[in-house]
């Protein structure tokens, strides 16, 4: 694997580091301690490359617990805390945008 | 790395040569290139002589030595890329090579079963804790669907023979 | 029905041990995600956008109502309490958990399933036409060669690790309703100066670069099908691409060096192979015909009184019209259960259906189910008298909408709702166009319209050979989504030619529904179908409508 130190990594705003559970892949987010989060609330906000860089480096030495780890886009809301700033991450957070069969 | 021969840790008799240098008073693990260029004056060695063949070329190319050679070390680049599966079947079932094939690089445990039933009988394990599960791996499965140059009955053929004349 | 034996029940135990044992290394982190990775793969498990994805191998489409039932046990025990069945006649099952999947496929085992090589760069489910061992139209059950291939293929030592995944189907009617042509490897059984053999095509597939299949042999005789797919895969393993993921499957190879050359090595290759271990005498096709169930045809003949009387209702004759074919044995139908409601996403079914599905199976249906690549399911052989009963269950349970092969029987892939891959969403859209063509009178009267969905250009939606293609992409953050109009899966595949300029979400029903209009009212005659009426006038036409409002 490339040392996420040489990787070159361009991100645009506010952004955030998620990843999948390793056990069970529910959509985790890094917290600022190194810890996951369940709730993207939680997780730690960075706004350039070297500091996303940084954190991926810290996802990716724990795939031992979540694993697929990336930087995500993310918009600050109201209270300053991150939402999600795209369709896929929306999705992310909220599950399939239809009704799954049989929930009717 | 260990090198595991027919299930068991043994230590590597050979010495691998550089290409520009003399060969040892020693069994030698030389280069493709170097077998191809030097050829007969390089198997006429004291010693018991191996090649490292390159996953992306013609293994039929050895056909010339093929009785000669002591040794010929395929090559995993990545347990991913299965090229040397195919030189391996190909060295012993059409070449017929009764050397030591080995395989080589990033060979670990999950890929042991498929490295022997293509004809490897040499596995130079990536990982020390892999070398102690080469039995436990090589016995995970009693049941084998296609048949190889390792002679295994498939269910196929098992069927037919189980079933009165 | 193919019944396995000791050796299969034994096979999948160890399977199910070996992948237990692989599970417990990764939690434990004995083995690297980049190590375990493919090996989840090879067996079944993906991770997707929510949770681990488990695909379910369901080798060439054929079903037990017993395997029936251990899918809605897996669905409700392990998932969501539904699966979607997919383009090559599988299940997945999205939102499994890691530490789960071994006691999950330790239940799939006891019925005799199993998610393995359906992913990885190895070869998968061979599939086949649904309608196999039922048509007339068929000269012999393509599944005992598709069999044959399972077993070939399964956890072959030499072919596990390939430059890219490997698809092969395999047809035995005139008519391919297995889209031969689009896969890796497609061969069509036929019979030639009183030999059974098939041709040979190698190098279709959709995704990125889609091409359609080349003819390597003409006629292959049926005792070397094993020895000429080993030198193909051979050629394959050895000399296809693995510098760049998007250029390694085997149609760029056929490609790159020429059908001429690829055929070339192929031969050369198989004179080798050919007449040695892998050569398939009478016994050994016996064999394999003995362990295929053939059920226990009522002696019946064709349009009884029972059937004649259901007619009657008109809901029961469009449903007739629609959903059921011809069978080989008099007083027998094929019955397609549509898994395409209004508003539903495609190829969706719950535990609950599942259920159902096996008990119709076992009461009218001989205990057999098919899935077809259409996302839809096959009861294939149904007693003619019992098809009102079968109707009636069916209608209720909201399996039984009139619109196989009309527009709203959508093909989809599960698109960025789930899948890691997407550029955008397929099923909403599926939904939005089934409401829009929710009157049965109007659909039927559009007539056959093939409409295929993909969330992104790897194409599970099989986009390029929907008579109207749909593909998903991203702009800025927004959903947009190609058309494509004129492609066809079927002897004579084709793919789609771009209309225009991608579409906004909110605009494709709307366009889509132009398109329809302007068909309606290009065509010469009902008679002729949506893409008779493409292939006469070309895209032109339909160009101009769909834009017109823009």
């Amino acid at each position: 694997m490339t040392s996420p130190l040489q990787q070159k990594l361009k991100i645009n705003g506010p952004t955030v580091i998620t990843a999948n559970r390793l056990g069970d892949g529910v959509v985790v987010w890094l917290r600022a301690d190194g810890s996951w989060s369940l709730d993207i609330g939680d997780a730690a906000v960075v706004t350039t490359s070297t500091e996303a860089l940084r954190l991926l480096g810290i996802a990716n030495a724990d795939e031992n617990r979540a694993v697929g780890a990336y930087p995500a886009p993310v918009v600050l809301d109201a209270a300053g805390l991150p939402r999600p700033a795209n369709l896929r991450e929306r999705i992310r957070v909220g599950g399939p945008t239809v009704a799954l069969p049989g929930a009717a | 790395m260990p090198l595991v021969k027919t299930g068991v840790v043994i230590a590597d008799p050979f010495v691998t040569v550089a290409d520009d240098a003399a060969l040892p008073d020693a069994p030698a693990l030389v280069s493709a290139a170097r077998l191809l260029a030097e050829g007969e004056a390089l198997l006429a060695h004291a010693h018991p002589v191996g090649v490292i063949w390159p996953n992306n070329k013609d293994v039929l190319e050895l056909a010339p030595f093929i009785g000669r050679l002591a040794l010929v070390a395929l090559v995993f680049p990545k347990f991913r890329d299965g090229r040397a599966y195919t030189q391996a079947r190909l060295l012993r079932e059409r070449l017929g090579f009764t050397g030591e094939l080995r395989a080589t690089g990033n060979v670990l445990r999950d890929q042991f079963l498929l490295m022997v039933r293509c004809g490897f009988d040499a596995l130079d394990v990536a990982k020390d804790s892999d070398a102690a599960a080469v039995e436990k791996e090589l016995h995970s499965y009693s049941v084998f669907y296609q048949p190889t140059g390792d002679g295994r009955p498939t269910p196929l053929r098992a069927r037919l023979g189980a079933r009165p004349a | 029905m193919y019944i396995y034996d000791e050796f299969d029940r034994t096979f999948l135990h160890e399977r199910v041990n070996e992948f237990r044992d692989q599970v417990v290394r990764r939690l434990s982190g004995e083995l690297s995600e980049e190590e375990f990775k493919p090996l989840r793969l090879m067996n079944g498990v993906y991770l997707q956008l929510h949770a681990y994805m488990l695909r379910i191998a369901i080798p060439y489409g054929t079903l037990s109502a017993a395997q029936m039932r251990a899918l809605a046990h897996v669905a409700r025990r392990y998932d969501r309490g539904y699966g979607h069945f997919t383009t090559r006649q599988n299940i997945q099952f999205n939102w499994i958990k890691l530490d789960e999947l071994p006691d999950a496929m330790a239940d799939l085992a006891a019925a005799g399933m199993h998610g393995l090589q359906t992913s990885g760069n190895c070869i998968r489910n061979t599939t086949t036409d649904q309608w196999a061992a039922a048509t007339p139209e068929e000269i012999e059950d393509p599944r005992l060669y598709a069999e044959i291939i399972r077993q070939w293929s399964t956890l072959h030592p030499e072919f596990t690790y390939l430059p890219r995944k490997f698809k092969i189907a395999i047809t035995a009617a005139k008519h391919d309703r297995a889209a031969i042509r689009v896969h890796d490897i497609g061969l069509r059984l036929y019979r030639k100066d009183g030999q059974t053999g098939f041709e040979v095509i190698v190098g279709g597939g959709l995704g990125r670069t889609p091409f359609i299949g080349k003819t390597v042999r003409e006629f292959l005789p049926r005792e070397h099908l094993l020895s000429y797919l080993e030198a193909i895969l051979r050629t394959y393993n050895a000399g296809g691409r693995r510098d760049n993921i998007y250029k390694a499957r085997i149609k760029i190879q056929v490609h790159e060096i020429g059908t001429e050359e690829f055929s070339r090595r192929v031969e050369e290759e198989w004179a080798q192979l050919k007449d040695g271990a892998l050569t398939l005498d009478d016994a050994a096709l016996d064999a394999i015909r003995a362990h295929f169930q053939v059920p226990d045809f009522e002696a019946l003949e064709d349009g009884g009184p029972e059937l004649a009387a259901a007619k009657a209702d008109p809901a029961f004759a469009r449903w007739y019209a629609n959903a059921v074919a011809p069978h080989r044995v008099p007083g027998h139908a094929i019955v397609t259960l549509s898994l395409k409601p209004v508003g539903g996403p495609p190829g969706d079914a719950t535990a609950d259906q599942m259920d159902a599905i096996a008990d119709l199976a076992d009461r009218y249906a001989y205990g057999e189910i098919r899935v077809a690549h259409e996302q839809n399911l096959t009861l294939p052989h149904v007693r003619q008298k019992d098809l009102l009963a079968l109707w009636q269950v069916l209608d209720a349970q909201g399996l039984a909408t009139p619109n196989i092969g009309l527009i709203s029987d959508i093909i989809a892939c599960p698109g960025l709702d789930y899948c890691s891959l997407a550029n955008a969403r397929s099923i909403p859209l599926a939904q939005d166009l089934t409401k829009r063509f929710a009157d049965n009178d109007r659909i039927a009267d559009i007539g056959r319209v093939h409409l295929n969905i993909s969330g992104c250009i790897n194409a599970c939606g099989h986009h390029h050979v929907g008579h109207i293609g749909i593909l998903g992409v991203e702009k800025q953050d927004q959903e947009f989504y190609q058309i494509t109009l004129g492609g066809k899966a079927n002897h004579k595949a084709k793919l789609g030619e771009l209309l225009g300029p991608a579409v906004p979400e909110s605009e494709v029903v709307d366009v889509v529904e132009r398109i329809l209009d302007t068909y309606l009212e290009l065509r010469t005659s009902p008679a002729e179908t949506f893409i008779a009426a493409v292939q006469r006038l070309g895209i032109e036409p339909f160009k101009d409508s769909a834009y017109a409002a823009r």
